[in-house]
């Protein structure tokens, strides 16, 4: 019951009116955001992030950690009551939730929506309170050699695992590591890939590649679509709430799967877009009357939420627990942890137990205080779209240009935004996963410096990565998930192969 | 199902048409992202090898670990190359439409043009005449709604990043003559 003491400790430092302030502005700016067509959450927290450079860390974190919840809890409003996913994860909820609009049950969908996402998030903390401390202490016996076996297990799982042509998951993450390199070299203090350039001596910037790849890509891909919508508005009374409630234990099978679909996929580099069109499926596979699905049933507005929730949550439990982000937005905070002066990784759940439990415990403040505020101002958040793009757009560009440059005070920054944001648009289009190349990008200099140490540590023998049975068990899963596709087919031909024999006897 | 209830209606009357025509497909663009690809894999490959990507008596050299990055990256898009040009399906797709290279246009100019004026005129003068002229010229918004929108969101983060929280943004001639 250690963890329970320290939590405690996490909201006492929590429970100041400026904290409580910062945490409100967070959820509000998170919600906006999540509303806004064409920006989400990692979008939302990479142009925010400058705010926070000069508050201390845990400031920082909780008001960057709301803006995230605020983004997830946003983006189901608009799913809902305009059939328009926020976000690629609540697309599923668009599938249920919109119909119920339709019928009027706009109310009751939000509701629904909003107290699942609360249940996500909440058993997804829950897990992180009492796994992430165990797993960090776990990995502070980690030597180089572990620790590059991790990262090489985060890449492979990466290729392995991915929906997307694998030749376009490692150019995304092979450019994402080589530009991690770009500048002076860590180990030996030698220049690289500069060119000549002054510029690149600094090395290319996480948070202005992330700005420039998610901020104005998605303006100019937004601007693609047709944008004009109509809507539903809705406002929830409290009687819609209780009723909702009400019937909230007959979900509750629905309720735990989805939120374990969710921790397991958001732990695992998944996602929560696959985590939020399982938990809708199986949710629909296991009903009693699966045709109802789809024209307007609670449960399925229920069942995808949840899962979506729990893996954005569940994602940062390898972040804090590792230094491995789960999701583009938990590799942001970690950019971000980075900016602030501190070192993402088991230590520091040691060196600095305020920063740590105060994040914790911001996640469950964040997220009744989050609850409360949506279920409140729906209304005003919904009308929010009918402020023109015309209008958001170049107010996206200039707070992105704000973002760039206030990170390293350099003017070439914002040159490299635009470069980025023109990258992204193309690489969207042409289907190279951006998720890798943020996790290279972000992960690069660490991983090449494990790589190193562990081969100066060794002398050059490459045999250190199987010197022991933890390093090794970690490098040939890795090895295992790279080419698990391979494998997956070979075992299948075989498994054909051998079926018809066994019918034959 | 009647649409009575339905409460807020965004028009978009500068939208990209359906049927335009298509300005490039989906092969071509993949076939040149790989080129390029391939071309920065040659360039930064060549740039460690002569920064030194072999081993010394400390482990290995500066440039070991990214040279063959650059060479898996070199192989990926080579692969990419050579898939783009034999599966024929994906190819045909469209990659844009002339109307929507057109509006994709109208808002990568002006960021292009808003950097430009960033780095002669300040950040703040710059987002000023981007959200103004934006407003007017591609959204079609009265023209006192651009320039007190411009001006009231411009003042709001000169506000909170110049004084708020100093953190400080590039500034011109025109901050100059008010002494900041």
């Amino acid at each position: 019951m250690e963890a329970f003491g320290l939590l405690m400790h996490g909201f006492a430092v929590l429970l100041t009116w400026k904290t409580l302030l910062l945490m409100m502005v967070g959820l509000v700016l998170g919600i906006f955001v999540g509303v806004l067509p064409g920006l989400g959450g990692p979008n939302g927290v990479a142009i925010l992030l400058p705010l926070t450079f000069t508050m201390d860390p845990t400031s920082a974190i909780v008001m960057l950690s709301c803006i995230y919840w605020g983004a997830l809890f946003g983006g189901a409003i608009t799913s809902i009551l305009f059939n328009i996913p926020g976000e690629a994860w609540s697309v599923a909820t668009t599938f249920d939730g919109y119909p119920m609009a339709q019928q009027g049950k706009a109310a009751e969908a939000l509701t629904a929506a909003f107290t699942s996402s609360f249940i996500g998030s909440l058993v997804a903390v829950l897990l992180i309170t009492f796994l992430a401390p165990m797993i960090s202490s776990f990995a502070l016996k980690f030597g180089p050699p572990e620790f590059f076996a991790v990262y090489l297990l985060t890449f492979c799982s990466f290729v392995g695992l991915g929906r997307e042509a694998k030749h376009k998951t490692v150019i995304s993450m092979s450019l994402g590591l080589l530009l991690a390199g770009v500048g002076m070299d860590t180990v030996s203090g030698q220049l690289r890939m500069t060119f000549g350039s002054t510029d690149l001596l600094r090395g290319i910037n996480f948070l202005v590649a992330v700005i420039g790849l998610f901020g104005i890509s998605e303006i100019l891909l937004t601007m693609e679509e047709r944008l004009a919508l109509r809507g539903h508005a809705a406002a929830i009374s409290l009687r819609v709430v209780l009723s909702v409630w009400k019937d909230l234990p007959k979900y509750w099978v629905t309720l735990l799967r989805s939120s374990f679909i969710g921790c397991w996929l958001g732990i695992t580099p998944g996602g929560a877009i696959a985590a939020s069109f399982m938990g809708y499926n199986l949710a629909k596979r296991f009903s009693k009357d699966p045709d109802s699905f789809g024209k307007g049933r609670i449960e399925g507005v229920f069942a995808p939420e949840t899962a979506a929730h729990a893996s954005g949550t569940s994602a940062l439990l390898p972040m804090l627990a590792l230094g491995i982000p789960g999701s583009g937005t938990a590799a942001i905070l970690l950019g971000g942890l980075m900016v602030w002066g501190l070192n993402p990784g088991p230590l520091l759940f040691v060196e600095h137990k305020d920063f740590v439990w105060g994040l914790i415990a911001s996640m469950y403040l964040g997220n009744v205080v989050g609850l409360v505020l949506v279920l409140t101002t729906v209304p005003i958040f919904a009308s929010i779209l009918r402020v023109p793009f015309a209008a958001v757009a170049p107010m996206i560009v200039v707070s992105c240009a704000i973002g760039a440059y206030a990170i390293q005070n350099a003017m070439f920054d914002i040159w490299l935004m635009l470069g980025f944001g023109v990258v992204g648009y193309v690489f969207k289009k042409i289907g190279i996963p951006l998720a890798p190349f943020t996790l290279a990008l972000v992960l690069g200099n660490r991983a090449e410096d494990a790589f190193r140490l562990s081969m100066i540590g060794s002398g050059g023998d490459m045999k250190v990565f199987w010197s022991n049975g933890l390093v090794g068990s970690i490098t040939t899963l890795a090895i295992v998930l790279l080419f698990w596709p391979v494998i997956d087919r070979v075992f299948g031909g075989v498994g054909r192969l051998l079926r018809p024999a066994k019918a034959s006897i | 199902m009647s649409n009575t209830d339905i409460e807020i209606v965004v028009e978009d009357p500068t939208a990209p048409e359906a049927d335009s025509p298509a300005v490039a497909s989906t092969g071509v663009v993949d076939v040149v992202v790989s080129l390029l690809l391939l071309a920065l894999a040659l360039t930064l490959g060549w740039d460690n090898w002569r920064t030194g990507a072999a081993w010394d008596s400390t482990g290995p050299q500066a440039g070991y670990f990214p040279f063959y990055l650059s060479v898996i990256l070199g192989a990926a898009s080579l692969y990419g190359l050579a898939t783009a040009f034999l599966s024929r399906k994906e190819a045909a797709e469209t990659f844009v439409t002339r109307a929507q290279l057109r509006r994709v246009m109208a808002v990568f100019v002006p960021t292009l043009l808003f950097c430009l004026a960033t780095q002669f005129l300040g950040l703040y003068v710059a987002s000023f005449l981007l959200i103004a002229v934006f407003m007017r010229m591609v959204g079609k918004i009265a023209l006192w709604k651009s320039l007190l929108t411009a001006f009231v969101f411009t003042a709001a983060m000169f506000v909170t990043f110049d004084i708020a929280f100093d953190v400080i943004m590039p500034k011109g001639p025109f901050e100059a003559a008010f002494g900041y």
